[in-house]
């Protein structure tokens, strides 16, 4: 393996998510290349929130969405466990269809105390997102 | 354009008969487990029960800010749809959550949502979740939702 593409807290970031009952009821799982992750979301029946139009519900898809840009400020961060959130604002841009759902986050500003994050969720095509959030976490330890 | 007035009916009392249906049809409502538990004309309320497999921090035990989300993104197109006087339902725009204090493990979280201002094709929407009364939140909402046009049973839009 490239040492370059090795990032230490690339394991932990595994560790978090089976510890997190949460995650493990999404089914979310996370990708990591250096300080590059791809959280990725499989189809299950359950994260439909409407049968008729077979959508994903959109509270699934916010879940995933902050539990991305929270894992991605604790990737980039040399925090002792993941930030908590102060807000999130979501744009839902298309409809989540039944398949699986991709994400990524960026971290815009990592400040002493809070960081701002924007993360957007795709299906197909990267450029076509289904939704996207900006969030803040508190990554002060107070 | 239909000039027609047409008959309006009292949505909110119809969702308030239909209550656990509302929610039935929702996998993942079902999965996240809330109920809702009165609905008034663009007011409705409803329950989150705390449950092991929502928590988000297993080092306390509290729920994950993406059930609240759920709960009140779910709870705020309801109180949409309850405003109307036919029978419309509505997709979420945006929604904002500010979370305020982390909700106490084991304990159930009450939630608020009304739709404060509705036009031909856009519903504004508050929410609140707290323990006890509004005075001690854990979360507040403030969204907008599209109305969708009725449609038929096969999931095309009329025009």
């Amino acid at each position: 393996m490239n040492p370059d593409l090795t990032n230490p807290r690339a394991d932990e970031i595994d560790a978090i998510l089976k510890r997190i009952p949460f995650a493990q009821t999404l089914g979310m799982r996370c990708e990591v290349l250096g300080d590059e992750m791809t959280a990725i979301l499989p189809y299950q029946e359950k994260l439909i929130g409407n049968v008729t139009i077979r959508a994903l519900h959109g509270g699934a898809i916010a879940s995933f969405l902050e539990l991305t840009a929270m894992l991605q400020v604790f990737l980039v961060s040399d925090m002792p466990r993941p930030p908590k959130a102060i807000n999130i604002t979501i744009d839902y841009l298309r409809q989540g269809h039944a398949k699986d759902l991709y994400a990524r986050a960026f971290v815009m500003k990592m400040g002493r105390r809070m960081a701002s994050v924007r993360a957007e969720a795709w299906q197909e095509n990267r450029a076509d997102p289904v939704s996207a959030i900006v969030a803040h976490f508190m990554v002060a330890a107070d | 354009m239909n000039d027609k007035p047409k008959k309006e009916y009292d949505i909110a009392a119809i969702m308030n008969e239909n209550i656990n249906v509302m929610r039935d049809v929702v996998p993942w409502a079902n999965e996240t487990r809330f109920r809702v538990t009165k609905v008034d004309k663009g007011h409705v309320f409803g329950v989150q029960p705390w449950a092991e497999h929502l928590v988000g921090d297993p080092d306390t035990g509290v729920i994950h800010g993406g059930v609240i989300t759920t709960f009140l993104d779910n709870l705020s197109g309801m109180a949409c749809t309850a405003a109307m006087t036919q029978l419309r339902f509505v997709a979420t725009i945006d929604l904002r959550i500010d979370y305020m204090r982390p909700a106490e493990k084991g304990r159930d979280i009450i939630g608020e949502a009304e739709c404060y201002h509705l036009t031909r094709t856009v519903c504004f929407t508050r929410a609140w979740a707290y323990h006890e009364t509004r005075d001690k939140l854990i979360a507040t909402s403030q969204g907008t939702f599209a109305i969708n046009k009725p449609r038929f049973g096969d999931g095309k839009a009329r025009t």
